[in-house]
Parts: structure tokens; C-alpha cells; sequence
């Protein structure tokens, strides 16, 4: 106990276990992309569909690759700070006389939430499918922009 | 609920060319299905965000070779700042054991999924042959 009176880190005496663990996760991520050769890409959360998250100063810009889906068969909600997407890719039968020789497509339903990573205008959303690619741009909220100052 | 079963993610798979490419960025093996009638064989292949000019379907030697190029940043704008995914050229090679009608070639691409249908000459469909008792 002497110790922590001595160097202890106040902040951390009393942080609950769960910062701690945040931290080193943070710690860890932040070893991995300084070492691997792919920083970005990963499995994520291992729910279909696979998003990527750009952003320029406007708006948030989530995409994510559905071929072969329909616009009719996807369902798309927007929460004040969440994005939720669901949905269907359905996979014709073909002739009767077919017969396979590979089936890697998958078919099926699925689902997936994407926490967004700031303050975001719900009313200004839009989502395109061109070519088996979703995109959705979600303007970021008035206050949440970046406002520029004139230093004086 | 209904009989459909739920989706999972399958990591793109990354190849590596036999030749060195010129453009830098990684190749990718798409995810195909391929069924034979009896007057053709068809494939489906899943190419998302590949636009039709960008795809390259040939067939020589009994060697079919489909590229596919994305082109990057499509409708999404600025600066990364979470990526499950990436990017970049769909290549796969297939050796066809039919004859196929090259000029009769039909290939279509909707919501990024190509559909080739490969005719095969009028030789290789099967004729009944009614084999008498005698």
C-alpha cells in the first residue's frame, strides 16, 4: 500500500477493471497496426456484411458488399447514433436439368448494427446499390463538423 | 422464422499471381457457382463494385481467365477510419474440358454479379441412342 501512496497512479486505484482491460486492448490494437502489414482490414465483428467507415468533413460514408442483392430486399434504419442493416440475398434455382459443379455463393438472411462513430443528422441519408456495392452517406450532425476559427 | 439460414461473413481470399503486376494492390478469388445443362454451362460469379467496362472475360486455349477491376474509393469518399474489407483486382482462371461456341458467348453483369453462359457445340449434346434387343 506504501507504494501506491508513493508512485501510484490515482486514477488507476480506484478505475475499474473494465478501463484496464479497454486500455490494453487499445495497447494491443495499436501493436498490431504498427507491425502488420495490413493495419485496417480485419474480420471485424464477424457479422455479415463486412463495412468500411470513411468520413470527409461532411459526412460519414459506410459501404459495404452485397452482390446479387435487391434494393427491394434490404431494410435500412437510422437511430440517432446507429445504423442498422438487414436484409436478404436470395439465389435463383436454376434449369431442373442443372447440375452443379461448385456452389461457393451463399444465400440467406442477415443482419448487422454499425455504431457510427460521432453525432449524425438523420434526416440526411442517403443509401445507393450500384453494382452489388451499398453505400450509405450519413451527413454528420451541424455540430459536429469541424468549424474553422479565425485566431485573432 | 423461415427456412433461410443466416449469413456469415467469409473473408475475401487473396491470391497471388504467377507474373508480377504491374498495379500494386491485392487480387482477390471471387466466389463462383457453375452448373452444366446440357446445352450449357453457366457460371455465376460475384464481382461487387465491378463496373462492366472494368471486366475482362477471355476464353482461349480451352482457358477461361476472368478480371475483374474495382476501382477504389467508388462512392465513398474521404478518409478511412474503419475497414472490415478490402479492395481491389477479382482474378480466376478455369480449364474447360467442353467445346464451347465462342461466338455464342453470353455474358451479363447485374448488381455485381456476372452471369457467363457458355454454349457448347451442338456435337457435345447428348443425342438418345435407342439400343435395340436383338
Amino acid at each position: 500500500m506504501i507504494y501506491r501512496t508513493l508512485f501510484g497512479a490515482p486514477s488507476r486505484q480506484f478505475g475499474s477493471s473494465f478501463a484496464d482491460l479497454e486500455g490494453m486492448r487499445r495497447q494491443m490494437e495499436r501493436l498490431f497496426e504498427t507491425y502488420g502489414d495490413r493495419p485496417l482490414a480485419r474480420a471485424g465483428a464477424g457479422v455479415f456484411p463486412a463495412v468500411n467507415i470513411t468520413e470527409d468533413v461532411d459526412a460519414y460514408y459506410v459501404s459495404a458488399e452485397l452482390p446479387g442483392v435487391n434494393s427491394a430486399d434490404l431494410d435500412l434504419n437510422i437511430t440517432a447514433n446507429q445504423m442498422t442493416l438487414a436484409g436478404e440475398r436470395k439465389i435463383l434455382e436454376e434449369a431442373a436439368d442443372a447440375r452443379y459443379h461448385r456452389r461457393e455463393r451463399e444465400a440467406g438472411r442477415f443482419s448487422r448494427a454499425v455504431a457510427l462513430p460521432g453525432e449524425i443528422d438523420p434526416d440526411h441519408v442517403k443509401a445507393n446499390l450500384v453494382d452489388g456495392v451499398l453505400t450509405v452517406t450519413i451527413a454528420k450532425a451541424e455540430k459536429a463538423k469541424p468549424r474553422q476559427i479565425a485566431v485573432q | 422464422m423461415s427456412d433461410t439460414k443466416e449469413m456469415k461473413v467469409i473473408e475475401k481470399q487473396a491470391v497471388a499471381l504467377p507474373a508480377e503486376q504491374t498495379k500494386p494492390g491485392p487480387v482477390f478469388t471471387p466466389n463462383v457457382d457453375i452448373f452444366e445443362t446440357e446445352r450449357a454451362i453457366t457460371l455465376l460469379v460475384d464481382m461487387p463494385g465491378v463496373k462492366a467496362n472494368e471486366l475482362n472475360v477471355d476464353l482461349r486455349d480451352d482457358t477461361l481467365t476472368l478480371t475483374g477491376d474495382v476501382l477504389p474509393n467508388v462512392g465513398a469518399p474521404g478518409e478511412k477510419i474503419y475497414a472490415e474489407y478490402e479492395t481491389g483486382r477479382f482474378y480466376r482462371q478455369f480449364s474447360l474440358s467442353e467445346v464451347i461456341v465462342q461466338e455464342k458467348i453470353d455474358a451479363k453483369l447485374s448488381d455485381g454479379v456476372l452471369r457467363l453462359t457458355l454454349p457448347k457445340v451442338e456435337k457435345a449434346t447428348p443425342r438418345r441412342i435407342a439400343v435395340q434387343a436383338g
